[in-house]
């Protein structure tokens, strides 16, 4: 349809639709998607086969997969795999539960947001690697020096969106349920809680990848078991391959805790508006 | 405004932090462990250990890379996430990579840009910077760019404003709001990886030296470097604070207006 046909022609209520014919228009994202990973691993695999990148620096795609596969048959890598998430999970999960309990306190009482809001914009950005030092002398190698950046660097992010959704319950929604004398725990389950929840979602995706960060990074940097610190040996000793195949498993990691992250998000909120409206 | 809504406002902006350090203070006096030296201690120790020579042969190299880097980032990252925005040809090719690309950690690009390029010079570590403060950046530029709101975009293209003034009058400052969110992001980032990348290899640098002073043992001094790093952060939000009021000025009051504050 030529743009003079469009402006002459009726206005029809879904004009994308008689534009562009639906059903090519589903499919093609996904196999754009393909073809772009295809482009990537085939241009990585070529720059390192014909040399112009030095082979030494990056291996063949082909190889480091290889290698991941013989990882995959490897007690050791599973091991550390596990020892991985675990610490993720737990830093993770001690964050949520201090973050959420610390916001709703704080958040109820608008004397104590007021007295604390100074403190807490000071310490949040305090970079969290800023205790390495501190966390090594302390425990050395040990999972807690990874357990304490994780969750003092997550802490944060929980702590700030659930003040942000307590802050944004609707002062009418409020009011009402006082007048129906309903009592504070009554108030914080069926009114402050589901105005926060989204947010709490957010604050859990955010604090998902954060957690995940400061957990490889207290792996490479302090040397605590995991696969970053695979990652710190397999470089250090010249193991190329082993490097880049480890670092694609910590990737996909990664995306596996942002797609995770995002399911529960649906799972939870399926009720709210902002995920009713993907649907329909 | 009167004096005693200030002495109100004082007390709330001043009051628990005096309380905390005061907490410290008598908790930590006269302390003989030697992992938590007196609060007086390391007081005493700061201007001894940060003096200006120090901080000239330390941080300024390491907040200098920190800049670079993070410019680079921002560049790259407005410049990469406009176009990946307005094609969504490109955004589709794009998407899965850049969802890997978005979940690796930033830390591990140390070893992997340590084979590339040493980890001696400043490049090394600049790379590091730019390339773990770039995905956030650019993710949300590409959000930002897509949520334009059509009527914007098509009474632009109806009033037949060229390509480049589009871009310039509506694209990107529509997408502003999240390009700063993405900003803010990648430099927490920055100051991570500003961090990391001096712990590898022989180095100076802020960084660095902190773990210097914990494997010589020199605590108290350890204890200055962790604060000044702490107040980098504080500062650098500060400051990030400012110059986002500034240029969000308008999008902030449209905010409140909407919201009918």
């Amino acid at each position: 349809m030529s743009p003079t046909q469009a402006t002459l022609a009726p206005p029809t209520p879904s004009g994308a639709a008689t534009r562009k014919p639906r059903r090519s228009r589903k499919g093609r994202p996904a196999l754009l998607g393909i073809a772009g990973v295809a482009i990537v691993l085939v241009g990585a695999e070529l720059l390192s086969r014909t040399g112009i990148v030095n082979p030494d620096f990056l291996p063949p795609v082909t190889e480091m997969y290889a290698t991941l596969f013989r990882l995959l048959g490897e007690g050791e890598f599973w091991h550390s795999l596990v020892l991985t998430v675990r610490g993720w999970a737990i830093g993770l999960a001690a964050a949520m539960a201090l973050g959420i309990a610390a916001g709703f306190v704080i958040g109820s009482f608008p004397f104590l947001r007021a007295f604390t809001s100074s403190t807490i914009e000071f310490l949040r950005p305090i970079p969290s690697v800023a205790l390495i030092p501190l966390v090594v002398l302390l425990w050395g190698t040990q999972p807690q020096s990874a357990f304490v950046l994780v969750v003092y660097a997550a802490f944060w992010q929980v702590l700030v969106q659930v003040l942000y959704g307590v802050a944004d319950v609707d002062p009418v929604a409020r009011d009402t349920a006082r007048s129906y004398q309903f009592g504070p725990l009554r108030i914080a389950r069926s009114v402050i809680y589901p105005t926060a929840l989204p947010y709490i979602m957010t604050a859990f995706r955010l604090a998902a990848a954060v957690a995940l960060i400061l957990e490889i990074t207290a792996e490479l940097v302090i040397g605590v078991p995991g696969l970053g610190r695979d990652i710190g040996i397999a470089q250090s000793s010249g193991n190329v391959p082993e490097t880049y195949a480890l670092v694609i498993v910590v990737g996909l990691i990664g995306v596996a805790v942002n797609l995770f992250a995002r399911f529960a998000e649906k799972k939870m909120l399926w009720w709210h508006p902002s995920i009713r409206s993907e649907h329909s | 405004m009167t004096a005693t809504t200030y002495a109100k406002k004082a007390f709330l902006a001043l009051g628990l932090p005096l309380i905390l350090l005061a907490a410290w203070w008598i908790a930590s006096a006269g302390s003989t462990n030697p992992f938590w030296p007196s609060l007086q201690t390391i007081l005493q120790t700061f201007p001894e250990t940060w003096t200006p020579e120090r901080l000239a042969a330390d941080l300024v190299p390491s907040l200098a890379r920190l800049g670079i880097g993070f410019s680079l980032a921002v560049v790259g990252g407005i410049v990469g996430g406009t176009a990946i925005g307005l094609s969504p040809t490109l955004r589709a090719l794009s998407e899965p990579v850049l969802e890997f690309f978005r979940a690796v950690p930033p830390p591990v690009l140390v070893p992997i840009i340590a084979l590339f390029a040493g980890y001696t010079g400043w490049l090394g570590k600049i790379v590091t910077i730019a390339l773990g403060c770039l995905w956030p950046i650019l993710l949300n530029t590409v959000e930002g760019v897509r949520g334009l709101e059509p009527t914007l975009t098509d009474t632009a293209k109806s009033y037949r404003l060229s390509w480049w003034r589009r871009l310039l009058f509506v694209v990107l400052p529509g997408a502003s709001p999240r390009i700063f969110t993405g900003a803010r992001q990648a430099l927490s980032i920055g100051v991570i990886l500003m961090v990391i990348s001096e712990l590898f290899g022989a180095n100076r640098g802020l960084g660095a030296s902190i773990v210097q002073f914990q494997r010589s043992f020199a605590i108290p001094q350890m204890w200055t470097g962790i604060i000044l790093l702490g107040l980098i952060g504080v500062l650098l939000a500060a400051i990030f604070k400012v110059v986002e009021t500034r240029m969000l000025a308008w999008y902030m009051g449209q905010r409140q207006i909407e919201r009918g504050e």
